[in-house]
């Protein structure tokens, strides 16, 4: 569903690319994760797929679109079908639990009724029925990526990309967010995550690309943390 | 559709109260410019009018000797008023005239002496013609001077044609207003132009609280238009409000000015002000919306770049 065809990108005239030549695909329902050190091109990677960054050469496709030819205005659309998650969370510290995700959702031109209906489901998911009404403020941050990932699965994306999503997290909560990733996983969303953690990978048991230096030099089925 | 329109205003209203502080300062230096605004339009109403007033007072007045026969000066007259470039001709008996002339001066002692003096009339009959387009009295001045050149030397009719002389007078008087009004129109270009750019440095502030709302609804997939729309319609609230306030304030000053202006220009500024305020009105606050909305769409394109 997603293809990467030998996609590089240089930022000004550095002498190293973030990205060097990387091919990959992606099939529907897969769990990935990416893992290598800083700088090692894994949010270029990222951002090269929402869009958010175009590739010196090489192109991205979802599905038979290329990424990189969709017209500006159609971009927001296309965006609709990803859902992200961040380290830093990217949540409104103004609103409310429920408010940031109904925010999402508004976004997109959901009814209210829609709005009312979906987003307990969506809490309720990442189990958190109980701080509907909690600014991000009064939540830790296990349950601050939680409400992250509730407001990325509401709008039902095809696939959930998350950049270190348990950067900014101690072990429990960052336990809970990958059990959470994999029940989205399970309930049939492709997943994208990128990770320094090693225990994440070992334990999670599937995909694994390791990038080092702008390329790929690791891909294996069910792979381990190997730096 | 009418979902996204709905959260747009929503979300618009719910900027304009949030950010209360700084809508009121955009909306202060709205007005401010919109103010100048509307006291150049009023300005420029009444060099309007005051120039209207002198291409009125425009006329050609021929003098006629003082033993000129009346049947002569009938005839001149008839033949004037057939003229297609004419408007009316008056006449003006030398009696008259003297009356007038008497009346003007009654209170310079020499001048009435002189012409106790005399014992005569010296003044002559006059025919005073107004054309129906300034530019056409060209044109009755030169059958004017034709009639001049087939007069009998011996026995001459028309002592003076005095358009020359008014003519000047005429065309400084325009070049002054002229003058003045391209002159209020670049300060009024400056204003509008420096208080562009104070409501967008204004309005600036607003959207910078709000940045990163916007890189969220981008990650959701809001679209552009989704994402401008509470801020445009922030503009033009700003633009609405700061229109009623100049507004406001221009009522007052011209309440004010309004006798004064009658007295000066036989025309009074408030009249105007009262009768044309749909117009006044919608220059001020059209502007002011104007400005308002481009000042938001520039702000907000800004953090909407890819």
């Amino acid at each position: 569903m997603i293809y990467f065809d030998n996609v590089s990108k240089a930022y000004g005239n550095e002498a190293g690319a973030a990205l060097d030549g990387v091919s990959f695909q992606v099939a529907p329902k897969e769990f990935v994760s990416i893992v290598g050190h800083s700088g090692a091109g894994k949010t270029t990677l990222l951002k090269m797929l929402i869009a958010e960054d175009r590739p010196t050469s090489g192109q991205v496709f979802f599905e038979s679109l290329d990424i990189h030819q969709i017209p500006r205005t159609k971009l927001p659309k296309f965006r609709r079908k990803i859902g992200t998650v961040f380290q830093d969370f990217k949540l409104l510290p103004h609103k409310t639990a429920y408010e940031n995700i109904a925010f999402a959702m508004e976004a997109n031109g959901r009814t209210d009724d829609e709005i009312a209906d979906n987003v307990p489901q969506a809490l309720a998911l990442v189990d958190l029925e109980d701080k509907i009404w909690n600014f991000p403020g009064e939540l830790s941050g296990g349950e601050k990526q939680r409400v992250a990932i509730a407001r990325a699965i509401v709008n039902q994306p095809d696939i959930i990309i998350a950049d270190e999503p348990t950067g900014n997290l101690d072990p429990i909560a960052t336990y809970e967010v990958v059990q959470i990733l994999r029940k989205i996983n399970d309930l049939g969303t492709t997943v994208i995550m990128t990770t320094h953690n090693k225990g994440v990978i070992d334990e999670l048991g599937r995909r694994v690309i390791t990038m080092d230096e702008g390329k790929i030099v690791r891909d294996d089925a069910e792979g381990k943390y190997v730096l | 559709m009418w979902i996204a329109f709905k959260r747009i205003v929503r979300a618009g209203f719910v900027g304009f109260w949030r950010n209360a502080f700084v809508s009121l300062a955009a909306i202060f230096v709205m007005a401010v410019s919109l103010f100048v605004i509307g006291s150049t339009m009023m300005v420029d109403t009444l060099l309007g009018v005051s120039l209207e007033n002198i291409q009125d007072k425009v006329d050609i007045n021929v003098y006629f000797v003082t033993t000129a026969e009346q049947t002569d000066i009938d005839l001149l007259q008839t033949s004037l008023e057939s003229l297609p470039d004419v408007e009316e001709v008056v006449f003006t008996s030398r009696a008259d005239a003297l009356d007038a002339f008497k009346e003007r001066h009654s209170k310079n002692d020499t001048i009435m002496q002189g012409l106790e003096e005399l014992g005569i009339n010296p003044l002559g009959d006059s025919l005073s013609i107004r054309a129906k387009e300034t530019s056409q009295y060209e044109n009755i001045a030169a059958f004017l001077s034709e009639q001049q050149a087939v007069e009998d030397p011996q026995k001459p009719l028309i002592d003076e044609v005095n358009y020359i002389k008014n003519q000047e007078a005429i065309n400084k008087l325009t070049g002054i207003i002229q003058a003045v009004e391209s002159a209020t129109f670049v300060i009024m270009i400056v204003l509008v132009a420096a208080s562009i750019l104070i409501t967008f440095n204004t309005v600036r502030l607003t959207v910078y609280t709000t940045r990163e709302e916007i890189s969220v609804m981008r990650l959701v997939g809001a679209s552009n238009m989704f994402i401008r729309g509470p801020f445009m319609l922030q503009g033009i609230m700003y633009g609405i409000a700061a229109g009623v306030l100049a507004l406001l304030v221009l009522y007052p000053i011209v309440l004010w000015i309004g006798p004064e202006t009658e007295q000066f220009f036989q025309f009074n500024l408030f009249n105007y002000f009262v009768s044309d305020f749909g117009y006044i009105f919608a220059v001020l606050v059209g502007t002011g919306v104007v400005m308002g909305v481009v000042s938001s769409l520039l702000a907000v394109s800004r953090y909407l770049r890819v």
